[in-house]
């Protein structure tokens, strides 16, 4: 019965996690690519935005979007405030990521490839694609699995997660070690299987390398 | 030859190789076995270093001449058969006629005692070149400080580094590092020293600078046991060849016979491809 | 805007007192959870590095454990769901506690890199020269280990820092549920939040420059080898 109702959590918790990762890569795509122009006054926009969503805890962030947005009028339901808050943040950490993934690829590859008579789309194509992406491959997996537990702290603004349902369920039960132990089960059992892709991407990668 | 015992050292119960020449052999393998899982690299090696005596040991890649220098002090853990270092039982100790392997405290104070150069070097980034020659003497021999760092300068000397003592490895050439390794050896005051093919990780203009200095160490008298590729340097270095292959001694002798007229049909042919290579 | 600033005038000499105190309980929280993260992290990565077998699985399965398991959860575990083992412990203390054991499997998996980057040659040289294991660890790997640990072990400072935000949800006395306090008394949600996120970044921002400037060092050194 508890599994039930904290499986059903488990659906929205992915959810949260699926709609947070996906503004994250967009986010953070489009910021390294802005940071990797010339243009200063964007370059330094982006600087401040990875600093400060970098450096102050996602619940902060999520309790400024819920919370905050409410008093200047903007209300937002639980699960999109989770999900934009907890996206941004990992906008943030993902722009580091793909900016280190671009940089490691403009010394001479691209030359290379047009020196062997490749289009520049054939460039991107086959020779920079294929290395970024296994180089943002095992921090993006990385990732994926932090934002899965992040979202926990979702609960605090009644998203109604995994842990949004466990804390209800001690309250009405007061079976608190057998719910708690369950939660962290079943948060274990939905990272262990990411956790085994990261690391058999990142074996990959290395191997590669 | 009380030249060769540097002022300073005051390593414990390290006495100068040369007085104890005529004893014993320095080191004794006693039928030595090694595996690797199913891998059989050594079947039962017998030999006896003379002090003062060079042992040069050659052989094809694989055939065990690494490992049986790593399980003379014990960097690999023989599978069957003994070490003695100056007939005394080495890594091992026995209880009630049984061996029982040493704790890596008992085996630390025996590996004092020999010294050991490496392919790569492996000398410690992080410490100067000095301070890697002095590193030993103060930590594991108690050295004071002063004293140790006095020791490795002389030591550095030997090696003809004196100038470069206060560089860190990296800022070394090749030839340097391994100048600067057989300077730690040295100020351990060794009892023998173990050379793993010291020269076959450097570029061909740097070989010469290294084996110099090894071939000034030999006519010093010290005893060593010689991995090594270098064909013509063993035949002038050594008083002893050995020939390796598939883990057993095919054959051995002086230099001259053992290369010049080699009786076995394997050493033969390896002599005549190294010699064409080269 | 110009509004929202006047609020912060007219509000903050009463709230700043209070969020001060509130920021000692973080930081204190916070240096309490590293310790105890470098101290059992350091048993967990030599552990896991031991020859013995059963120490070196238990400490890997426990890494593995505590990364598959949200920081959050394990708080409620150890401030409400150990409470009818007959332990009770302040929110201050089990945040700190589940912090700490919670941070500890990733600061073991730091050490446990930093280490065996040290070639394998080096540590041979040094058992070569007559060094015990333990004078090997302590003249050879842990120096040169300690450089290239030092910038992950102060982005993970960063991370624990952060998470002490969530030690308000088992009510400890710390600058988000200070703010909250605060939020629901004055009804100024955005404010309140904002400054307390102010104030995490002006902690945690030092410090992850500090982190990068060193790896950035780090990465010079290694080229010039």
């Amino acid at each position: 019965m508890f599994a039930a109702v904290l499986l059903g959590g488990a659906v929205v918790s992915v959810w949260i996690m699926l709609g947070a990762f996906s503004v994250a890569v967009v986010v953070g795509l489009f910021m390294a690519l802005v940071a990797s122009t010339r243009n200063r006054p964007l370059r330094f926009l982006v600087t401040c935005y990875v600093e400060v969503f970098r450096n102050v805890p996602a619940l902060t962030q999520l309790f400024i979007i819920y919370f905050g947005l409410a008093q200047i009028g903007l209300r937002l339901q639980p699960i999109p405030a989770a999900i934009i808050g907890l996206g941004l943040g990992g906008g943030a950490l993902l722009t580091e990521v793909f900016r280190a993934g671009i940089e490691a690829l403009h010394h001479g590859q691209r030359e290379a490839a047009l020196a062997v008579g490749m289009t520049p789309l054939m460039a991107v194509r086959h020779i920079i694609l294929p290395q970024a992406w296994r180089i943002v491959l095992p921090p993006l997996g990385n990732y994926s699995m932090s934002l899965l537990k992040e979202t926990s702290v979702a609960s605090a603004i009644a998203a109604p997660e995994i842990m949004f349902y466990a804390r209800q369920l001690v309250t009405r039960t007061f079976e608190t070690p057998l719910i708690y132990s369950m939660t962290a089960f079943l948060y274990l059992a939905m990272c262990l299987p990411i956790g085994r892709l990261v690391a058999r991407l990142e074996r990959g990668s290395r191997s590669w390398q | 030859m009380s030249a060769t015992s540097p002022p300073g050292a005051a390593a414990p119960r390290a006495t100068p190789a040369v007085s104890r020449q005529g004893d014993a052999a320095v080191v004794t393998i006693e039928d030595l076995y090694k595996n690797f899982g199913s891998l059989e690299v050594l079947k039962g090696i017998d030999l006896a270093i003379a002090w003062g005596e060079k042992v040069a040991i050659i052989g094809p890649s694989g055939s065990g001449k690494s490992t049986l220098l790593r399980c003379v002090n014990y960097l690999e853990v023989p599978t069957r058969g003994h070490i003695y270092l100056e007939g005394e039982l080495f890594g091992e100790r026995l209880v009630d006629g049984r061996h029982v392997r040493m704790s890596e405290r008992e085996l630390a104070s025996q590996r004092k005692h020999i010294g050991m150069i490496f392919q790569s070097f492996y000398l410690w980034p992080h410490l100067t070149a000095r301070e890697n020659v002095a590193i030993a003497p103060e930590k594991v021999f108690g050295l004071p400080r002063k004293a140790a760092l006095e020791l490795a300068d002389t030591m550095l000397a030997k090696v003809h580094l004196a100038e470069k003592r206060d560089a860190f490895p990296e800022r070394l050439s090749g030839g340097q590092q391994q100048r600067v390794a057989i300077a730690r050896a040295l100020a351990q005051e060794p009892k023998v020293i173990l050379f793993d093919e010291p020269t076959s990780a450097l570029d061909p203009e740097l070989v010469g600078e290294v084996l110099k200095v090894i071939e000034e160490l030999a006519a010093e008298g010290r005893s060593m046991m010689l991995v090594t590729h270098e064909i013509r340097f063993a035949q002038n270095v050594a008083d002893r060849v050995v020939f390796i292959d598939h883990g057993v001694i095919v054959e051995q002798g002086p230099p001259a016979e053992v290369i010049r007229r080699p009786s076995h049909e394997r050493t033969r042919s390896f002599l005549s491809q190294l010699l064409q290579d080269g | 805007m110009i509004q929202f600033f006047e609020i912060y005038v007219a509000k903050l000499p009463e709230w700043w007192p209070e969020m001060l105190a509130a920021a000692g309980s973080t930081l204190l929280l916070t240096g309490y959870a590293f310790g105890i993260a470098i101290v059992f992290g350091l048993c967990l990565a030599l552990a896991k590095l031991s020859r013995n077998r059963v120490l070196s699985r238990a400490a890997t399965l426990y890494v593995e454990l505590m990364r598959g398991i949200p920081t959050l959860v394990v708080l409620f575990i150890i401030y409400f769901a150990i409470v009818p083992l007959g332990i009770t412990l302040s929110a201050l203390v089990a945040g700190a506690l589940g912090l700490g054991i919670h941070a500890a499997a990733y600061v073991a998996e730091i050490f446990r890199s930093g280490i065996e980057t040290i070639h394998r040659g080096q540590r041979e040289a040094a058992l070569a020269v007559g060094m015990t294991p333990r004078q090997t660890l302590r003249y050879i790997v842990l120096p040169q280990a300690t450089a290239i640990m030092l910038p992950p072990l102060i982005n993970m400072l960063v991370i624990v820092l952060k998470d002490t935000s969530i030690c308000s949800l088992i009510s400890a006395p710390e600058i988000m549920l200070r703010a909250k306090d605060l939020a629901s008394t004055y009804f100024r949600p955005m404010h309140l939040y904002v400054l307390a996120g102010a104030m995490y970044f002006a902690m945690a921002w030092p410090l992850s420059l500090m982190a990068r400037g060193w790896a950035r060092r780090l990465g010079r050194g290694r080229h010039g080898a």
